[in-house]
């Protein structure tokens, strides 16, 4: 923006919030400088310069002094452009310093910093160097987190491409979206699947292409009741079945699987394939064969699966793959 | 239109941001300078400079901006009257814009979501503080506040609340710990006196920063691979030469050149390989096959990831590597036979 531009603005600014009456297009031209002599030329910048300040968050009003006023006229009420009074005590401040640090996405680290400007231009004292031995972040680096943000944030319903595992092609999908959630570091977004008719949940890293706007702002109604943080916990953690599993661990390994072991002792003489000294016997339990058997391959000749079968097959066809 | 988006660009490059994509524009910083001198009377221009990631001289600029704007309806005054002699900057005069702009929804929400971020991680040494703040934030931005609530930030499988409750109690005592540490590359459980730094929180995982004594090095320690720790009764004593990890390089964990160099080749159903560890080149295959490369100190880790991926994931180089995996599997399978 250029420097007259700026100033034109800002006088702009000062000129509608001190006055209490609206003021006409031709007022504003008399009381602020930089506008071209030619009304059309006048009108145009006119124009752009309240789209500027309505991007801004400037609260610009329309509206007549009296009913008998013919050309309506504009002014700022200073009660929805001031910032209400705010004082925080040190500890407090400390705290909004490191929250305006936790977004690591550009548009939400430039949101927050704005944020924390004028809570600054407020009086509050918030350093950024404040050392409280604790640095959270959040990414947010998937590209449908932006438009995602927006829809949520301006009630709009949206489509996109959402790529499920094992399948080639994106599937399209339409949502009215009721809240996005980070469970654990992975970003997620729930609401109503439309062309399903029921509440859904999708993570934001398989959202694939972009994400288009398919409604207008204001045209998603979020249902009274609804948590989307619950949404994604019980879509995210399908009850664990809690099968049990009996394994053969060589002492002195396999430290990961032992944490969450139920029981975990020497093994005797007579168990497979060799057992007795050098061996324990631990009993764990497992939801999902695939991904445990997974797992136990990992820890090679280290672990036995003795059951259950479907387990021990898994895992054999596991290292056989590996073998290959 | 065309001055306007020239206009735009030359402005973002003249600011200099505190950090990356945290650009203020010149007017809402310009709104916000008034009130922020108002409400601390006198203030330095030094200081002013830093607060608003700005040089001295961008600073010095906008004041003149401001104390040169003039309306000249009825009659031609001044409405800014301001002075920054001897580095001291005083507002006598600022008509109507004393005070800033409210909160818009996307500055209200970043901060909110921010601060209830903060919330979910337990063993914080003032969750009160916290929830103070957030009551009164959410009081001053008042509607543009709502839309935070559509965004949560969970964090409920990061470690157990006694290990981030002791982590946390060292860190504010500046004691050294005791850890038993879990490393799951190699399968071993560690013995270690650290000296603790930070407690960050990176994608849902919280890592404790320390001075290791054993390695003699920064390293980061995985919360939810604590096996047991101890606070001691010794104080902390990390080394003046012991940088911090920059959290905002987007990586936390950064391969050096002396590290081995590694090739995988992986199958669609082990594509998450690629998006989980840093990889330095991917390159694809077709059919969704991929074949990466990766740099680390350790191989270990490589082995034990190749067995568990089987036929979705194949060690390409080091070829010794490779024979490694094949001879492991071949004796893990004597023992069904």
């Amino acid at each position: 923006m250029s420097r007259q531009k700026t100033e034109r603005l800002l006088s702009l600014v000062v000129c509608l919030l001190s006055s209490r009456r609206y003021l006409t297009a031709a007022q504003i031209r008399a009381a602020v400088p930089g506008y071209p002599e030619a009304f059309d030329a006048f009108k145009r910048m006119f124009e752009r310069d309240k789209d500027e300040l309505r991007e801004l968050g400037i609260p610009l009003e329309i509206g007549t002094n009296n009913p008998l006023d013919e050309e309506p006229g504009y002014r700022i009420p200073r009660q929805a452009y001031e910032l209400p009074e705010i004082v925080l005590a040190p500890d407090e401040a400390a705290m909004l310093g490191l929250a305006a640090r936790v977004w690591q996405r550009a548009e939400m680290a430039g949101a927050a910093a704005g944020g924390l400007l004028k809570l600054r231009a407020a009086g509050v004292e918030a350093e950024e160097t404040a050392q409280l031995g604790i640095e959270p972040r959040l990414s947010a680096s998937e590209a449908a987190f932006g438009p995602l943000w927006q829809a949520v944030r301006d009630s709009r319903p949206v489509a996109f491409g959402y790529q499920v595992p094992g399948r080639a092609a994106a599937q399209r999908r339409n949502l009215e979206p009721w809240g996005v959630v980070n469970r654990n570091g992975r970003w997620y977004v729930v609401g109503l699947d439309r062309d399903r008719g029921a509440e859904r949940v999708f993570r934001l890293d398989r959202i694939d292409g972009p994400v288009s706007f398919t409604g207008p702002p204001g045209s998603v109604n979020v249902p009274e009741g609804t948590d989307v943080r619950d949404s994604v916990r019980s879509w995210g953690g399908e009850p664990p079945t809690g099968r049990a599993a009996m394994l053969q661990v060589r002492t002195g390994s396999g430290f990961g699987l032992r944490r969450r072991a139920i029981s975990d002792q020497p093994a005797p003489e007579s168990a497979a394939p060799n057992g007795g000294p050098g061996w324990d016997l631990v009993q764990a339990t497992f939801s999902d064969v695939g991904w445990y058997a997974d797992y136990i391959a990992s820890f090679g000749a280290d672990v036995v699966v003795l059951e259950p079968v479907d387990l021990r097959d898994a895992v054999i066809r596991r290292l056989k793959g590996a073998l290959a | 239109m065309n001055s306007r988006a020239g206009g735009r660009r030359k402005a973002s490059g003249q600011e200099r941001p505190a950090r990356p994509g945290t650009a203020i524009e010149r007017l809402p910083r310009l709104l916000a300078l008034v009130p922020y001198v108002i409400s601390r009377k006198v203030v330095g221009l030094a200081e002013t400079a830093a607060a608003f990631g700005i040089s001295e001289n961008d600073l010095v600029d906008d004041l003149n901006l401001l104390w040169c704007v003039e309306l000249r309806s009825p009659d031609p005054y001044c409405p800014i009257d301001l002075s920054y002699e001897g580095g001291e900057i005083t507002v006598s005069q600022a008509e109507s814009i004393g005070r800033p702009l409210r909160l818009g929804a996307d500055e209200a929400s970043a901060l909110l979501i921010a601060l209830r971020t903060l919330a979910e991680i337990p063993g914080q040494r003032d969750d009160s503080a916290l929830s103070r703040v957030i009551a009164k934030l959410e009081d001053a931005a008042g509607a543009a506040g709502a839309p935070s609530a559509q965004v949560a930030v969970q964090m409920d499988g990061m470690a157990p609340a006694d290990v981030q409750a002791q982590v946390a109690a060292a860190l504010r005592e500046r004691r050294r710990l005791h850890l038993s540490y879990y490393v799951p590359g190699r399968d071993e459980a560690t013995e270690r006196d650290v000296d603790p730094m930070r407690l960050l929180v990176v994608e849902g995982r919280a890592y404790l920063e320390a001075w290791c004594r054993r390695a003699e090095a920064v390293r980061l320690f995985r919360l939810d691979r604590v096996l047991a720790l101890e606070v001691l009764d010794v104080a902390a004593e990390v080394p003046a030469a012991a940088e911090h990890v920059d959290v905002d390089s987007g990586q936390l964990f950064r391969p050096s050149p002396d590290d081995i160099e590694v090739e995988l080749e992986l199958s669609d159903a082990a594509r998450w390989v690629a998006d989980y560890y840093p990889c330095e080149e991917r390159t694809d295959l077709g059919e969704g096959r991929l074949r990466v490369r990766l740099r680390t100190p350790d191989t270990e880790w490589v082995r034990r990831l190749a067995l568990r991926l089987g036929e979705d994931g194949k060690v390409v180089s080091p070829p010794e590597l490779a024979d490694q995996v094949r001879q492991d599997a071949a004796e893990a399978l004597a023992h069904y036979s």
